[in-house]
């Protein structure tokens, strides 16, 4: 990596036209010592020597350019910089190699389907995948309309007065909140008050709540970016607001949206400190057929294997890990493939 | 854009509608799309006033039966002994130090990340490097658990034999690792915003690539990556699944990561799993520990939100 280091005295301009601005900024004056350090500019500059600045002369290093040490020090911090990113990298690889070298043994279809068991070989995964998927189908139903009306109604309705503020630092502030706080609520709210009991429906509802500042935010930037132009010819047209919006506004937007909306669901997907609030349990030997059932979901199957001293078990957990993770990773490979698709149109 | 809803009516039928096609029922239409989509708005407050309400309530059932006091000063928690004590602190010390110990872990290198992305990276080491962590910001909270429990505990208690199986370093480490994302990411943007024209007068002036990022970005970009640093850290005290797993139920006041602790939030998740009759004393700890959570967090977030805004450097 070339450091732009920009000495002025070893440049082939000669020292006249170009040291005397670059004294000034530095407020001294050309010909204190350490500028003289270059063999070629010491003739040069002694030719119209004036006397050093009095704080040259009392200490001439604090105004050495000190060139190579410099240097040193900044190719050091790159290559501490460098370090420090790849350390992220490294780590990531560590926990790839670590999950699939523990679980990918255990990997087979009658480990994506089978129930869980007493007997760590023959437990498997299949009710905490369709509960996963019954919670994923349950909170996009619950949270997309919540969320994309929230953004739309702030974009495009609410007047820009005190309230609609109060609104948008709620949302940001929501954002904030512990995912475990969510379970607090979602137990005594879903679980208790409204007696959904121990049922998919209290963790879709909880997880809604979870994610829909995300998709809120995520909406409201995809609105912002289309064009005041496009409102201006609808209305111009003699569309009402909602037409614009249905029209016009929300098939510019719905990439955008899309990304946000994908990268909400898998962060509910993956979140499993809620849903030990909400009752998941570590052990349902049937497949939840209604939004009533009781059910588990990957993340609290994978932790309560964790959870045991066996070590059969936790290979049972790495196995269910790679699965959550290869969900994950397509989901989130969508939302980018969707960003990258449409991005060249705004 | 009117859509074609129903066919034109010719003129010479109906000479008024040729105007105003369904205008009465757009209108309508109009109306109660509004209300929906205040109703949808409405839920965001909601969500709000529920937390705050659920909290609170059973919080102040809690608090009839035991002294704020004796919560906010108490050095013992053991709610579920013969002998019971209700003092919140070695939770909370558990939380500060496993919160501690990740920012230790994350700020250095998220901060060393974002200095490398918005200074030295060319455009193709970023989109390689970008995507990578952004995978690791996505990466569940309970396979972190896992890696803690089984990848970096293993290794710590090679180095050092004495640790607990159940540690709370194991925890920071992980747990440092998850956040640096969000550091990177955030304090990036923030020195992405710095105008070049500051850079090139830096260099101009003669200083290396170091003195620029150091003496000029860094500052100019200062309230952005301190709101970045504070986002972080309200992250890791509301961390709920890698201290769940990997840093043990211990409730103790201690300093020593390689003991076991217990933080706010394992305490709540692990105290949930087991069954708890509604409405009593145990049940309602999980409110007031929430409660002292929930507070925690929110001010972290708040001081963070004040750093951005009231300290941010806005240039043309």
């Amino acid at each position: 990596m070339t450091e732009p280091v920009n000495d002025g005295v070893t440049t082939t301009s000669g020292p006249s036209t170009l040291n005397p601005g670059r004294a000034a900024a530095l407020h001294v004056r050309p010909t204190f010592a350490g500028l003289r350090a270059t063999p070629a500019d010491a003739g040069a500059s002694s030719a119209r020597a004036t006397p050093p600045h009095p704080a040259a002369q009392r200490d001439p290093s604090r105004f050495a350019p000190r060139i190579a040490q410099r240097r040193l020090i900044a190719s050091g911090f790159a290559a501490l910089c460098l370090f420090a990113t790849l350390i992220g990298v490294v780590v990531l690889a560590a926990l790839l190699i670590d999950i699939f070298r523990d679980g990918a043994g255990r990997l087979s279809w009658s480990m994506l389907t089978g129930f869980p068991s007493r007997f760590a070989d023959r437990a498997g995964i299949g009710p905490a995948l369709a509960g996963s998927a019954w919670v994923l189908f349950l909170t996009t139903m619950l949270a997309f309309p919540l969320g994309v009306g929230t953004a739309i109604w702030l974009e495009e309705y609410a007047p820009n007065n005190r309230w609609r503020r109060l609104i948008e630092m709620n949302i940001a502030n929501l954002a904030g909140v512990p995912s475990i706080v969510y379970g607090i609520l979602g137990l005594a709210l879903f679980v208790r008050v409204m007696s959904l009991g121990r049922s998919l429906m209290a963790a879709a509802l909880t997880l809604a709540l979870l994610i829909l500042p995300v998709i809120i935010i995520a909406s409201q930037e995809a609105i912002k970016a289309v064009p005041r132009t496009i409102r201006l010819g609808a209305y111009a047209l003699g569309a009402t607001r909602w037409e614009t919006i249905k029209h016009q506004i929300l098939p510019m937007a719905l990439p955008g949206i899309m990304t946000g909306t994908i990268l909400a669901l898998s962060r509910a997907i993956g979140e499993a400190a809620p849903v030990i609030l909400v009752g998941a349990l570590g052990f349902v030997a049937f497949i939840p057929t209604s939004p009533l059932d009781q059910y588990t979901v990957l993340p609290f199957q994978i932790f309560n294997w964790v959870s045991r001293p066996q070590t059969a078990f936790h290979e049972v957990a790495a196995a269910a890990s790679i699965v959550l993770l290869v969900l994950l990773l397509s989901m989130s490979a969508v939302a980018i493939w969707l960003r990258n698709k449409y991005t060249r149109r705004s | 854009m009117t859509a074609p809803r129903a066919a034109l009516p010719t003129p010479a039928h109906d000479l008024r509608s040729w105007g105003e096609i369904g205008l009465e029922r757009r209108h309508a239409n109009e109306r109660r799309i509004g209300y929906l989509l205040v109703g949808a708005s409405a839920v965001s407050i909601l969500t709000t006033i529920g937390i705050v309400a659920v909290l609170v309530f059973e919080s102040i059932g809690f608090f009839a039966e035991v002294s704020v006091w004796e919560f906010l000063t108490g050095t013992r928690w053991t709610p579920l002994f013969e002998s019971k004590s209700f003092g919140v602190l070695p939770l909370l010390m558990g939380s500060l130090l496993v919160a501690g110990g990740a920012a230790l872990v994350a700020l250095p290198i998220g901060l060393a990340s974002a200095i490398y992305l918005s200074e030295y990276a060319r455009d193709g080491v970023r989109r390689v490097l970008k995507p990578v962590l952004e995978v690791l910001a996505g990466i569940p909270t309970v396979v972190y658990g896992y890696f803690a429990l089984l990848y970096v505990t293993p290794l710590l208690r090679v180095v050092w034999p004495d640790a607990d199986i159940f540690n709370a370093a194991s925890a920071c480490i992980v747990m440092g690792i998850m956040i640096v994302p969000l550091v990177s990411s955030l304090s990036e943007d923030a020195m992405s915003a710095v105008p070049r024209t500051l850079r090139e007068g830096a260099y101009a002036l003669g200083a290396t690539r170091f003195e620029v990022a150091t003496r000029t970005v860094v500052p100019a970009a200062l309230s952005g990556i301190i709101a970045s640093f504070l986002l972080a850290i309200s992250r890791a005290i509301g961390e709920t699944m890698i201290v769940t797993i990997a840093a043990g139920a211990t409730p103790q006041m201690t300093l020593n990561p390689l003991r076991s602790v217990q933080t706010m939030t394992a305490y709540i998740a692990q105290t949930s799993m087991g069954e708890l009759p509604h409405g009593t004393v145990e049940y309602r700890t999980i409110f007031a520990v929430g409660l002292t959570l929930f507070f925690v967090t929110l001010l972290v977030n708040i001081v963070s939100g004040v750093v951005l805004r009231r300290y941010r450097e806005v240039y043309e």
